[in-house]
C-alpha cells in the first residue's frame, strides 16, 4: 500500500503561470512562402488584361445573366424540394417492414443513382420520342384521358424531372442515414406512449434525424446549384449557358466563364450562411447552450454584453 | 387490494420468448393484482427486462398468454385462433400501460413540458391548454414544477427520470412498468426518483418494477419476484423472500447483492 502525500507548499502560494511560450519558426516560413505565392497570383490577376475585369463587370448584371441567375436559383430550389420530399418517402419505404416497399425503394435508388444525371436529363427531354402519348386509364385496358407527351413535359418540366428525381435517390440515402442515427430508445418510448409508427416518425425520429441530415443536404444543395448548368442538355437555359452565349458572341469566352463562376461562388456563399442557421436550429436540445452566431459575437465585442 | 376472484391487472401464463436460438423466457407464470406493486429482481440476463417489455408488446411473445386487465396483449382470440392486432389496436392498449426506461429516453428536441404534453396532444387529441395544465401539475408532483422549459440535456439524470415518469403518467395509465429506473443514476440522485415512485405506489398505482434497489422492494413492494434463467424462481412478500429465501438460487443471488 502506498500512502498519498499532499504536495506541500512552503511559504506563499505559487503565483500565476507566466511561462515563455514555445516558438514556432515553421509558421514564419509558411507565412513568407504563402505570402509570396498569393502576391504573385494577385499581381497576375490584376495586371493580365486577358481577365478583362471591366468586360466582366459590364456583363455581370446584364439582363440575360440576371435571368440566368434567377433560373439557376429557382431550378435549384424546386429540384431540391422534389429531392427532399421524394427522398424522405424513399428512405421511409426502405426502412419499412414491408418487403415490397423496401425493394421498390432499393430499385429506384439503384437506377437513378447508377446512371449519369446528364443522360437522365436527355431522356426526360426526348421521352416524347419514346412515348408519343401518355394516357390515364385502366392498366392494359381503356384510356380515359390521353396527353401529348410534348405538351405534358415541356423543357422546363424535363429539366426539373431530371434534376429532382436524380436528387431524390441521393437524398433517400442521406435521410436513411439520419433515421438510423436516432437511438432506438426514442421510438420505443414513443411506442410505449401509444404513438403510431407514422406519428413517431414525424414527431420524434425525423426532427432528431435532421441534425445528421442537414449538413449533407447543404452539400447536395450546393452541388445542385452547379449541376443545374447541365440542363442545357434538355435544352433549358440558365446562368452558365447565358454567360457562355455572351462569351461566344463577343469572342471573349474566358472572362464570361470567370464571371459565371463568381456568381456561383456568391450564391453558394449565401447558401452556406443559410445552412449555418438551419444547423443551429436543429442543434436545439442536443447542446446545453448554443454557441453564439457570428453576428452575436460581433455585437458582444462592441457592446460588451450578450444580447439575444 | 383486490380480493381473490377479481381479474388481476397483469396475468402471464407460461410466457416464452426466443431471441434467435436463445430462449430468454422459459415459461413465466405471474399475476399482479390491481393496486399492487410487484418488484422483479434477479441476475442480469435472467429475462426480467424482456418480460417487462413483453407486457406492453415491445417484445412479441412466442408462446403462452399475457393479458392486462383481462385483455390479451397484441392478439385477439376468436374461437381457438389468435389474430394479430393491428398497429392501431396495439397503440391503444399501450396507452393504458406507462413505461419508464433505464436510459430515460426523453425526447431531446423537446422541453420537459413538451415531452409530457406530446402524447396527450397527439395521441389523445387533448387541447394544448389542457395538456399544458396537466403537464404542469405532473411536473409539480415530481418536484420539477420550475423546470418545465428546460431541455433534457439541461437536466440531471434524476430530474430526467422524474420527467420521464411524469410523461408516462400524462396518459393516465392503469399500469406502470419500470425497467431498472435508477440503474443509470448517480447514487445521490436515486432517492428523488424512488420518492416519486413511492408516492405513486401510495396513490394506488399498479406497478411492476424491475430493480436492484432491495430497500425500495422491501418498503414499497407488495410482492417480490425472483427471476433466474428465464423462469420465476420464487414469489412472495418482499420481507420473507429477502430474509428467508426458500430456493438455493435465490439464496445465492441475495448473498451476493445484500
Amino acid at each position: 500500500m502506498s500512502t498519498l502525500r499532499r504536495a506541500r507548499h512552503p511559504g506563499a502560494r505559487p503565483g500565476a503561470v507566466q511561462a515563455v511560450p514555445v516558438r514556432h519558426p515553421g509558421r514564419w516560413v509558411a507565412i513568407v512562402v504563402i505570402g509570396v505565392l498569393v502576391a504573385m497570383v494577385v499581381n497576375s490577376v490584376v495586371t493580365n488584361p486577358n481577365w478583362d475585369w471591366a468586360f466582366q463587370l459590364d456583363n455581370a448584371f446584364s439582363p440575360p445573366v440576371l435571368r440566368g441567375v434567377v433560373t439557376t436559383l429557382w431550378l435549384t430550389a424546386v429540384a431540391m424540394l422534389m429531392g427532399v420530399v421524394l427522398g424522405v418517402i424513399l428512405a421511409v419505404m426502405r426502412l419499412s417492414p414491408n418487403p415490397v416497399l423496401t425493394g421498390a425503394a432499393w430499385f429506384y435508388i439503384w437506377l437513378f443513382r447508377g446512371t449519369p444525371v446528364y443522360v437522365q436529363l436527355i431522356i426526360w427531354a426526348t421521352i416524347g420520342a419514346l412515348y408519343k402519348q401518355i394516357s390515364l386509364g385502366i392498366p392494359f385496358g381503356e384510356a380515359f384521358v390521353t396527353f401529348d407527351t410534348r405538351t405534358l413535359i415541356p423543357n422546363v418540366v424535363a429539366a426539373l424531372l431530371g434534376l429532382g428525381l436524380n436528387e431524390a435517390a441521393y437524398m433517400a440515402e442521406i435521410v436513411r442515414a439520419g433515421i438510423l442515427s436516432v437511438d432506438e430508445g426514442q421510438s420505443e418510448a414513443a411506442s410505449a406512449l401509444g404513438m403510431s409508427r407514422l406519428l413517431t416518425l414525424r414527431r420524434i425520429v425525423l426532427p432528431q434525424a435532421m441534425r445528421v441530415v442537414v449538413p449533407p443536404t447543404g452539400n447536395e444543395t450546393i452541388s445542385m446549384l452547379k449541376t443545374t448548368s447541365l440542363v442545357v442538355a434538355v435544352p433549358y437555359y440558365e446562368l452558365l449557358f447565358n454567360a457562355q452565349a455572351i462569351g461566344t458572341r463577343t469572342f471573349r469566352p474566358f472572362p464570361m466563364l470567370i464571371m459565371a463562376s463568381l456568381w456561383y461562388l456568391a450564391m453558394t456563399s449565401v447558401l452556406m450562411v443559410g445552412q449555418y442557421y438551419i444547423e443551429r436550429h436543429y442543434a436545439k436540445g442536443s447542446v446545453r447552450t448554443l454557441p453564439l452566431t457570428p453576428v452575436q459575437r460581433l455585437r458582444k465585442r462592441f457592446t460588451g454584453s450578450e444580447m439575444r | 387490494m383486490n380480493g381473490n376472484g377479481a381479474t388481476p391487472m397483469v396475468r402471464a401464463e407460461q410466457v416464452e420468448k426466443w431471441f434467435g436460438r436463445t430462449q430468454v423466457l422459459k415459461g413465466i407464470d405471474l399475476e399482479v393484482a390491481e393496486g399492487d406493486v410487484s418488484c422483479i429482481i434477479g441476475p442480469s440476463g435472467s429475462g426480467k427486462s424482456t418480460f417487462l417489455r413483453c407486457i406492453n408488446h415491445l417484445e412479441v411473445v412466442d408462446a403462452g398468454r399475457l393479458s392486462v386487465a383481462g385483455e390479451l396483449i397484441g392478439y385477439r382470440q376468436r374461437g381457438d385462433k389468435l389474430h394479430e392486432m393491428r398497429e392501431k389496436e396495439v397503440a391503444r392498449q399501450r396507452q393504458d400501460i406507462g413505461m419508464v426506461f433505464q436510459r430515460f429516453n426523453l425526447f431531446p428536441h423537446m422541453t420537459a413540458i413538451g415531452n409530457i404534453m406530446e402524447a396527450p396532444v397527439r395521441v389523445k387529441g387533448e387541447s394544448r391548454a389542457t395538456a399544458r395544465e396537466n403537464a404542469q401539475g405532473l411536473l409539480d408532483q415530481v418536484g420539477l414544477g420550475d423546470r418545465g422549459d428546460a431541455y433534457p440535456s439541461q437536466l440531471s439524470g434524476g430530474q430526467q427520470q422524474r420527467v420521464a415518469i411524469a410523461r408516462a403518467l400524462a396518459m393516465e395509465p392503469r399500469l406502470m412498468l419500470f425497467d431498472e429506473p435508477t440503474s443509470a443514476l448517480d447514487p445521490e440522485l436515486v432517492g428523488d426518483v424512488l420518492d416519486v415512485m413511492r408516492q405513486l405506489a401510495e396513490a394506488g398505482m399498479t406497478m411492476i418494477v424491475v430493480t436492484h434497489e432491495m430497500g425500495f422492494a422491501r418498503e414499497v413492494g407488495d410482492s417480490l419476484v425472483f427471476m433466474d434463467d428465464g423462469l420465476v424462481v420464487e414469489v412472495g412478500a418482499p420481507r420473507e423472500v429477502l430474509t428467508s429465501p426458500q430456493h438455493a438460487r435465490t439464496q445465492a443471488f441475495l448473498s451476493k447483492v445484500l
